[in-house]
């Protein structure tokens, strides 16, 4: 295929249409048997047109693996502790850190340090947990927000919502995002005031139905210190300390 | 502009070098999957290197391993050692022996989504990595015990560990692909505000993954129906739009993924009008501008997946623009979109001659009802380049032979720029052919030209023309025209 050389410079040169030439058509032209119309089509998605295009497209959702195998090594370093006040966790490579930055100390309570994985989750924990006319809000009005981003809906109590999520959202009967206000082993200090003059308050509900095996209730115990399964093992009282360790971003493996 | 992006797609195409024969054998199966319908495909996402290497050498764990390093996980007493048992879980998931009896361990994906939702961010990372692992099992049963996870998967997809979103994101990507059951669960635990959520991620991985993610969803079974409208009512169009704005931030990763998502949103023909008013023609016109530009300076870089789905979006949504409003539209009265398709039928004729039809359907779209971009062709000098596709094959040829069709019959001063030249040739030989479709379409331009430029009657009767129509005088479906034509040759 021999293209005119002047065809890419057109390319990279000003927008700009052709001025048309005189269109005129004779009805002669479409007179049987001839009966050609010129017509823009339209393929639809399982059209056999679209085989071969849709093959290569598979073929290189299939060749990621060839990718990801370049991805960078660690980096490691000696060993270090979480900076954040209160959290003892400790770490030989950035990522790992970086990670258990966002995920522990991103969305944690200040007043109780619980960790939530998203922020729609911890304002709805401060709502609940922490602002005091809540309650006597939720008296009077359905105050009780589905904790699926995006839904606006409303409810009187926890189980109200947790029914709703359970049969509209279809999530699982024991989503274990909303733990319960009750905490039945040692809490962590500064949390305990606030806990216990809600626990009369709370309906006894909580999406963490089963403390089946699945649900970690033995979960280890660091040796320093003693912490409810309940609680997130990390404090953070006031999330300012580490914030500007978001801007160190991680090195992206595909690029 | 592009030079840092290449370097994703070029390591797809070393890739493909070595592994040729197992691609044709691939393709083989992919060709068969999609006219059963069933064309589906996964992604692996696999962190450290030395895992690549080792790949095959970890072992198959049986039952008593899998408990063995479940427990130790759940309840070790040293967190390396925790992390540790679930990295050999992992690799042991890698095969389909370990998948199969890990699912049929009571209790097992329990204890697995218990360390997904633990207080330990490593524990979580390498659960969902294990989970990653059950998601892109070639077996359905597997990816669908993961079921139980997506609430929680869907969840963190708000979080702010981009690393855990990708993965999370590419693992809800596996498992949309399993059943209509495993999408009906999903709809309603909110995917799709979740995904216009991560769109808007300032991580070009992540951007990836939501891409991946949406671009299985829109190819269920039942997307123009149930998904397709929930999208569109989303701030998802509007994101994929900028995402596929040509300009230095154009990432061509991001952008095949996008352009999918688009074309299988597009030929659902659900609400197209609302993407044209979003601007979508526009972006698409430019970002076919830019790849053109790009193709001409950058080898195997991999760029026909990102043209094929962009050509098919504009073509498309041509098709529900009103005719007197192509050329009105944004840059498609522009000659140097033609200049650009032209430089990518070239690129496809080197690269991916199987794509050529694509493109020439697009060239048939633009061309039908515009004489802005017919005279473009003939100003430009593009019938010869035109012509030299036609003998390809035959259905290349048909769609050469209905753009020159387009062309000619706006009229004689167009068909006064059509002959002589090249073209008398190439019908003395396409008129010779024995496929019916490509000799009819040669008739339908032969009498266009006869019509209006009717010198070409009399050079088509010197060059012993009517005698090579003489062949398909018996020939129910083209007899009539073939006669008609004769008539007019010889009476005038
Ligand atoms: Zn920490
Ligand atoms: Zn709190
Ligand atoms: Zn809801």
């Amino acid at each position: 295929m021999l293209l005119p050389s002047a065809l890419r410079a057109r390319l990279a040169g000003a927008p700009g249409a052709a001025e048309p030439l005189p269109v005129e058509r004779s009805p002669a032209a479409r007179a049987a048997p001839f009966g050609f119309v010129p017509r823009p089509v339209r393929f639809p998605r399982e059209h056999e047109f679209f085989e071969d295009g849709d093959v290569q497209r598979h073929l290189y959702l299939q060749d990621v693996i060839t990718q990801v195998a370049e991805a960078p090594e660690k980096s490691r370093v000696p060993e270090f502790t979480c900076q954040v006040a209160g959290c003892c966790q400790v770490f030989a490579a950035l990522e790992d850190y970086q990670h258990h930055y966002h995920m522990m100390h991103g969305n944690a309570c200040s007043l109780c340090s619980r960790a939530f994985p998203s922020e729609h989750l911890l304002d709805a924990h401060i709502l609940e947990w922490h602002d005091s006319l809540f309650q006597v809000l939720a008296e009077r009005q359905d105050m009780y927000q589905c904790l699926v981003e995006g839904c606006r809906e409303k409810f009187k109590n926890t189980q109200d919502r947790k029914d709703h999520m359970v049969r509209l959202h279809l999530y699982p009967a024991d989503f274990r995002f909303d733990k319960p206000k009750t905490s039945r082993g040692p809490s962590m200090p500064g949390a305990i005031a606030d806990l216990s003059t809600r626990t009369l308050a709370d309906d006894g509900d909580a999406m963490e139905v089963c403390p089946s095996p699945m649900t970690l209730s033995s979960a280890p115990v660091s040796e320093k210190r003693t912490y409810s399964h309940r609680v997130p093992s990390t404090i953070c009282f006031g999330q300012g300390a580490l914030r500007g360790f978001k801007s160190t971003k991680k090195k992206n493996k595909h690029h | 502009m592009w030079s840092q992006r290449q370097s994703l797609l070029r390591r797809v195409a070393c890739g493909v070098e070595e592994l040729r024969c197992r691609r044709r054998e691939r393709e083989a199966a992919l060709r068969k999957a999609r006219r059963e319908r069933q064309l589906v495909s996964k992604r692996l996402l696999r962190e450290a290197p030395e895992e690549a290497a080792e790949e095959g050498a970890a072992a198959v764990l049986g039952e008593a391993e899998i408990q063995h390093f479940l427990r130790l996980a759940q309840r070790g007493t040293e967190e390396k050692k925790r992390e540790e048992a679930l990295v050999t879980l992992r690799q042991g998931l890698q095969h389909l022996e370990t998948q199969q009896t890990f699912i049929r361990l009571e209790g097992s994906m329990q204890t697995l989504v218990g360390l997904l939702t633990c207080n330990r961010a490593l524990l979580q990372l390498e659960a969902a990595r294990c989970l990653h692992e059950l998601s892109h099992s070639e077996q359905s049963m597997v990816a669908e015990a993961c079921l139980p996870a997506t609430s929680y998967l869907l969840t963190y997809l708000s979080g702010h560990s981009s690393n855990f979103i990708e993965l999370c994101l590419y693992t809800l990507g596996n498992l949309i692909v399993e059943s209509e059951a495993v999408r009906k669960q999903l709809l309603p635990q909110g995917i799709v505000p979740a995904l216009a959520s991560c769109i808007q991620s300032p991580h070009m991985a992540v951007l990836e993954a939501v891409g991946y993610a949406l671009s299985q969803l829109l190819q269920a079974k039942e997307a123009p129906e149930e998904i397709i409208p929930c999208i569109l009512n989303s701030t998802l169009p509007q994101h994929m739009l900028q995402l596929m704005q040509p300009g230095p931030k154009l990432n061509p990763g991001i952008a095949v993924e996008f352009a999918w998502c688009l074309h299988y949103i597009i030929c659902s023909q659900v609400n197209n009008a609302l993407l044209i008013t979003h601007g979508a023609l526009s972006t698409l016109a430019l970002l076919l501008l830019d790849l053109a530009e790009v193709v001409q300076r950058t080898e195997d870089a991999g760029l026909e997946l990102l043209a094929c789905p962009v050509i098919r979006c504009l073509s498309n949504l041509l098709t529900e623009v009103a005719v007197e409003d192509v050329e009105g539209q944004m840059q498609l009265g522009d000659e140097r979109v033609v200049a650009a398709l032209f430089i990518l039928l070239e690129f496809f004729l080197q690269k991916q001659p199987s794509l050529l039809p694509e493109g020439l359907w697009l060239l048939n779209n633009l061309t039908a009802n515009s004489p802005t971009l017919c005279t473009s062709l003939l100003s430009l000098d593009l019938i010869e380049p035109l012509l030299q596709l036609s003998s390809l094959s035959n259905m290349v040829s048909v769609l050469v032979l209905t753009v020159l069709c387009n062309v000619a019959e706006k009229g004689p001063a167009y068909c006064r720029r059509l002959w002589p030249g090249p073209l008398l040739p190439c019908l003395l030989n396409t008129v010779t052919l024995s496929d019916t479709e490509v000799v009819g379409q040669s008739l339908e331009l032969l009498q266009l030209l006869f019509l209006y430029q009717p010198e070409a009657a009399q050079d088509f009767l010197q060059q012993s023309g009517l005698q090579a129509l003489e062949r398909h005088r018996e020939e129910v479906q083209l007899q009539d025209r073939v006669r008609a034509l004769q008539q007019t040759a010889l009476h005038g």
